[in-house]
């Protein structure tokens, strides 16, 4: 059908300023990352990775990406667990009985963050979760519940229910079954749920700003702090750091969604 | 209990992780919320008084309104133009399309707001620019402003409003496209009165899911509106935070649930709820 029918020039042109507005701010913290200079600019006689230097050998970044790695890890664990048994329960129980689970399960991305983070502030004080490692793992892993749920409750809308009736029928057991028949066949949409909680975790600043202070410090509040005091290439250097991770982990996810294909 | 019986339970049982942490650690909490803004700092109404005669707050709650209706229509026209470029792209052109989308939803939100900052503060990128090119003589003030936070923010949105619009618009047949233009219709006349109307459905999903978005956001409004244009999250923030107001803060952050459900309450005939997020998240 492609000819019959294309879009105008206006349509394109738009379409086009758009794509830039999207992608150009991004790309811009690679040169200022690689200015010479002390301040923020783009390079001026030379490329330098002095600031890149100055993150990786210091103790305060390294000790934050590290923090974000472990909490991010341990959500991500958290996540999928609770996620993928919940999609799979409410798949095999029916859409009509467990349509008010679903529901639930979608809160997190509905209600804004904010909301839950002055509640969590108040709720983690009297269970001395405050400032704890376990209380961020807690808050997102929970946070994280949705975006698996919904990866892995897609991965089973392609799966024949047949397979686990037979499966069943043969006398194997629920945990037999989910172990060999069920969770095999929608690895793919597991995995591509790990991979949306764990950058939902890795990501995430509005809670920690209100139940980490001190003893948890994650990256992204490191990196608030440095936006609102000091302006500095560093800044622009762990930009282009998260960009490259983030990025990486997008071509896994892509190529996990291919063999899956 | 039969066999059959013991196994439904087991399937049950799979649900019970996620539902006990859920209610435990996210349903509790923000319960806990919604009830202190009637008992702190006295039982009664008292805070919600303060939404009809305090001006700071009614100022506060209308910038916010202000901005993501703006917020809104921006990344609704923009995103609708991609969403279109995409679905009558060449396979090929369509996946570069679609890079272009993805690629920035993925990178953090820090990140993006801090390329802002750099390429919109006073000695910014865009500033110098135009400066060494001489076609402004003092800086333009375009950011720690409504426009710096419109900018942060219809860049962060854009993204989120394509996805449903998209999928709306791959279900329409394109051979009625090709039928209208056999019959004679020009490119216009097709998109006005063939494509437009059938990808209505993604439109309404799209503004809703943005403007419920944008309603509670925080880190984009907060640094690029420097704290000089507050919106509803930030002073939330602040009354909690620096001023230990919670009465005041847990009446807002009530406010701001009931606006996202009212708002989702209305639109639940045209949108399906668990398909737009479905969307979203893969």
């Amino acid at each position: 059908m492609h000819g019959t029918h294309g879009a105008g020039p206006f349509g394109r042109g738009l379409a086009w300023i758009t794509a830039l507005y999207l992608v150009l701010p991004i790309l811009i913290v690679l040169p200022v990352a690689l200015t010479d200079q002390r301040f923020l600019s783009l390079p001026h006689e030379g490329l330098s990775l002095q600031h890149f230097r100055t993150v990786l050998t210091s103790e305060e970044w390294l000790g934050s990406i590290w923090q974000s790695f472990t909490i991010a890890l341990a959500s991500t664990v958290l996540s999928v667990v609770a996620g993928t048994l919940c999609a799979i329960g409410c798949w095999r129980i029916s859409r009509r009985a467990t349509d008010l689970v679903r529901l639930l399960m979608l809160l997190p991305l509905i209600i804004p963050s904010i909301v839950y983070a002055i509640g969590l502030y108040r709720y983690f004080g009297p269970l001395d979760l405050l400032d704890r490692f376990l209380g961020v793992v807690i808050a997102h892993g929970v946070t994280g519940i949705p975006y698996v749920v919904i990866t892995v409750s897609t991965a089973l809308a392609a799966f024949d229910p047949r397979l686990e009736q037979a499966a069943r029928g043969m006398g194997a057991s629920l945990m037999q079954t989910l172990r060999w028949v069920i969770l095999p066949r929608i690895m793919p949409g597991i995995v591509s749920g790990a991979i949306f909680a764990f950058i939902h975790s890795w990501d995430e600043l509005v809670m920690v700003l209100f139940i980490a202070s001190r003893d948890v410090f994650t990256l992204p509040r490191r990196i608030w702090d440095g936006i609102n005091e000091n302006l500095d290439p560093a800044m622009a250097a762990v930009a282009v750091l998260l960009i490259v991770f983030t990025l990486l982990l997008l071509l896994v996810d892509m190529a996990l969604r291919r063999r899956a294909q | 209990m039969t066999a059959s019986g013991r196994a439904s339970l087991g399937w049950w049982l799979l649900l019970l992780p996620a539902v006990a942490l859920v209610l435990f650690f996210y349903v509790a909490p923000i319960a806990q919320v919604l009830t202190i803004s009637f008992t702190e700092p006295e039982p009664g109404l008292g805070n919600y008084e303060r939404l009809l005669t305090s001006e700071g707050i009614q100022r506060v709650i209308f910038t916010t309104l202000r901005i993501c209706l703006l917020t809104t229509a921006f990344a609704l026209l923009l995103g609708y133009a991609i969403a279109y470029a995409i679905t009558l792209a060449s396979p090929r052109a369509r996946n570069w399309w679609i890079l272009a989308v993805l690629v920035p939803l993925w990178i953090s939100v820090l990140v993006r707001a801090f390329a802002w900052v750099t390429l919109l503060r006073r000695q910014g990128l865009v500033n110098n620019t135009l400066m060494q090119a001489g076609v402004i003589s003092e800086p333009l003030p375009l950011v720690w402003n409504e426009f710096g936070i419109l900018v942060g923010m219809v860049h962060y949105m854009v993204p989120f409003a394509v996805l449903p619009m998209l999928a709306s618009m791959r279900e329409i047949d394109m051979r009625l496209l090709a039928a209208a233009r056999g019959l004679g219709a020009s490119r216009g006349q097709v998109f006005r009165q063939v494509f437009l109307p059938l990808s209505m459905p993604g439109v309404i999903a799209a503004g809703v899911l943005v403007f419920i978005f944008s309603l509670g956001f925080y880190i984009t409004p907060a640094i690029l509106g420097g704290g000089r244009t507050l919106m509803v999250a930030e002073w939330i923030a602040l009354q909690i935070l620096d001023l230990i107001r919670w009465g005041l803060g847990t009446m807002m952050a009530t406010m701001l649930v009931v606006a996202i459900m009212v708002t989702l309450l209305v639109f639940s005939r045209v949108v399906d709820l668990r398909r737009m997020f479905g969307s979203g998240g893969g």
